[in-house]
């Protein structure tokens, strides 16, 4: 076993070797723009290009028509959402979106508000769903756009999104997921979930960074988008810039990989997943899982080891790769806004640990990062007057803490 | 990978990272003792709870045991595993006087840790008058150690 252990795949993912050889040519030999349609170099980029938004469009059951590739995730929501306010600025001022979105989703939002939108962020319930009758009494007549998660980064929570596409089907309002943490690991079909915009990364999927895609739904509706990067015209007018086409390339075979292994993948990794959990149950008392264990991705695990801080948690194991809710590790100060949200109260945010399993997570890997933190957690516990005062029956809640 | 995780966890100084490590004078002492004094500070929504106590001995008025417990990152653990040290032999005016910048300096902590050293003074100064306080409710006379000059 080979140390330090990567068990961060959330955050991002290492690029398949089976990705990188399908990428290499296109930085030499075939190293023509896509652009150029006039002589075999850009016919090899353009054909490679179009190979790939099959391979992305079969991943989630759309048209390769239906994909623009962009420069990652975040671009994918900047454009899709500020996309639609701007385009739909006639019809409605109003964009309902939940607190538990990516930054991406929630910076651009807070952008659109100062320029005169009216966003509504649903609050999500102890397991981290939206309720869907706080969705419905959102609706205003001048809601243009739903803008909801498929599967949350911190605690891999599922969200109901094939309900609300049909909640946003039935009002006849555009319907927007980030499905960057669930897309190529978790089934998904833009038409079941009824989806008008969806955004995926190739670097949480085993593809290179810097590239991502957002599907655009053409038909029932038609989705029009304003551009928000000009010149050229590229990517049927909504996504001008020469195609990053190696990358391209990455995140097609990425997806074709993803969509062939899913369910053995998907197997290996619960099993894997439930392994750790079912673990550190045996081994600590007092620990809490952030979110629906039900409703979640199958490769990840967030889990409040209470009465220990986040920090102190991962300084004990630096030989493995996993984040903290903490606000020690941010440089905020603030603990996850995720886990607050949850309502659990603070002090189990300061004490998360999110592990996100992935291709190359072995047996072996587990057993050492049970082993590893369990004896940390334990001797973090031996010196934490939280812990002491619980034993004793004291309800930590009832104190009066002298906060500085 | 390994030059990174060492040149990363610098950002800790050497003492701090030995205190994580071996932390001095982890424990507690009976809190009802009347040598005893118990400071609890912090909170636990906001990341940091330190418990420390301090023995007095009543012949000398010189401290002669302090325990800690702290819920907190690396530098909370650090700093009042410092001051538990450094409490040992002092008076009650001498443990008084120390300030949060000794601690900064000594474990070499960065701006954002400073609040850590901060709530270990508070945690000196709480056990100290927690101290005082049940001396005067026994109305026990104060040891001559105790004023130093």
């Amino acid at each position: 076993m080979k140390l330090p252990i990567y068990m961060d795949y959330h955050a991002t993912t290492p690029v398949d070797q089976r990705v990188l050889n399908a990428m290499l040519p296109y930085f030499t030999q075939d190293f023509g723009n896509a652009a150029s349609r006039n002589h075999a170099f850009g016919w090899a980029a353009e054909e490679a290009v179009e190979e790939a938004r099959k391979q992305v469009a079969d991943l989630i059951g759309a048209n390769p028509k239906e994909i623009i590739f962009t420069s990652g995730a975040t671009e994918s929501n900047n454009l899709a959402i500020k996309g639609v306010a701007e385009m739909y600025r006639e019809k409605g001022n109003h964009i309902i979106t939940c607190v538990i979105e990516h930054k991406a989703v929630i910076d651009t939002c807070k952008k659109l508000e100062k320029q005169g939108a009216r966003v509504t962020y649903l609050p999500v319930q102890k397991d981290g769903r939206i309720n869907l009758d706080d969705l419905r009494a959102a609706l205003t007549d001048k809601t243009i756009l739903i803008s909801i998660m498929t599967a949350n980064n911190e605690i891999g929570v599922l969200q109901p999104v094939a309900e609300i596409g049909a909640i946003a089907k039935e009002k006849g309002i555009l319907f927007h997921t980030d499905a960057v943490q669930a897309a190529g690991k978790v089934p998904f079909d833009v038409n079941q979930v009824k989806a008008d915009l969806v955004s995926i990364s190739a670097h949480k999927m085993y593809g290179p960074k810097g590239v991502g895609a957002l599907y655009v739904r053409r038909r029932n509706p038609r989705v029009l988008l304003a551009e928000q990067i000009s010149g050229g015209g590229h990517e049927r007018g909504m996504r001008s810039g020469t195609l990053n086409v190696p990358g391209i390339v990455g995140l097609g075979k990425a997806a074709a990989i993803c969509k062939a292994e899913m369910a053995s993948e998907t197997e290996r990794l619960r099993k894997l997943r439930d392994r750790l959990n079912e673990k550190f149950h045996k081994n600590l008392d007092e620990i809490y899982i952030n979110g629906s264990m039900e409703h979640r991705l199958p490769h990840n695990l967030n889990i409040s080891f209470a009465y220990v801080e986040g920090e102190s948690l991962l300084m004990g194991i630096n030989d493995v790769a996993v984040s903290s809710g903490s606000a020690c590790t941010s440089a905020s100060l603030e603990p996850s806004y995720v886990l607050k949200a949850l309502g659990a109260g603070d002090d189990l945010a300061h004490s998360s640990i999110r592990f996100g399993l992935g291709r190359w997570t072995t047996d072996e890997e587990v057993e050492y990062v049970v082993e590893k933190l369990t004896n940390v957690v334990r001797r973090l516990r031996e010196m934490s007057p939280l812990y002491e005062m619980v034993k004793e029956g004291v309800d930590l809640s009832k104190m009066q803490w002298v906060a500085h | 990978m390994w030059d990174l995780i060492a040149e990363k966890q610098m950002a800790y100084s050497d003492k701090v990272i030995d205190h994580y490590e071996n932390p001095r004078n982890v424990g507690s002492l009976p809190k009802d003792d009347a040598n005893v004094g118990t400071g609890l500070v912090g909170a636990p929504e906001c990341g940091d709870v330190m418990k420390l106590q301090v023995r007095v001995n009543p012949e000398t008025g010189v401290i002669d045991e302090a325990k800690f417990k702290t819920f907190g990152c690396g530098s909370a653990i650090a700093s009042s595993s410092l001051a538990t040290e450094w409490l040992k032999g002092k008076t009650v005016d001498q443990a008084l006087a120390i300030k949060n910048t000794d601690i900064v300096n000594e474990l070499a902590l960065p701006p954002v840790k400073i609040h850590c050293s901060v709530l270990a003074e508070d945690a000196i100064k709480a056990a100290i008058a927690d101290y005082q306080k049940k001396r005067e409710e026994t109305k026990a006379p104060e040891p001559v150690g105790a004023q130093s000059v």
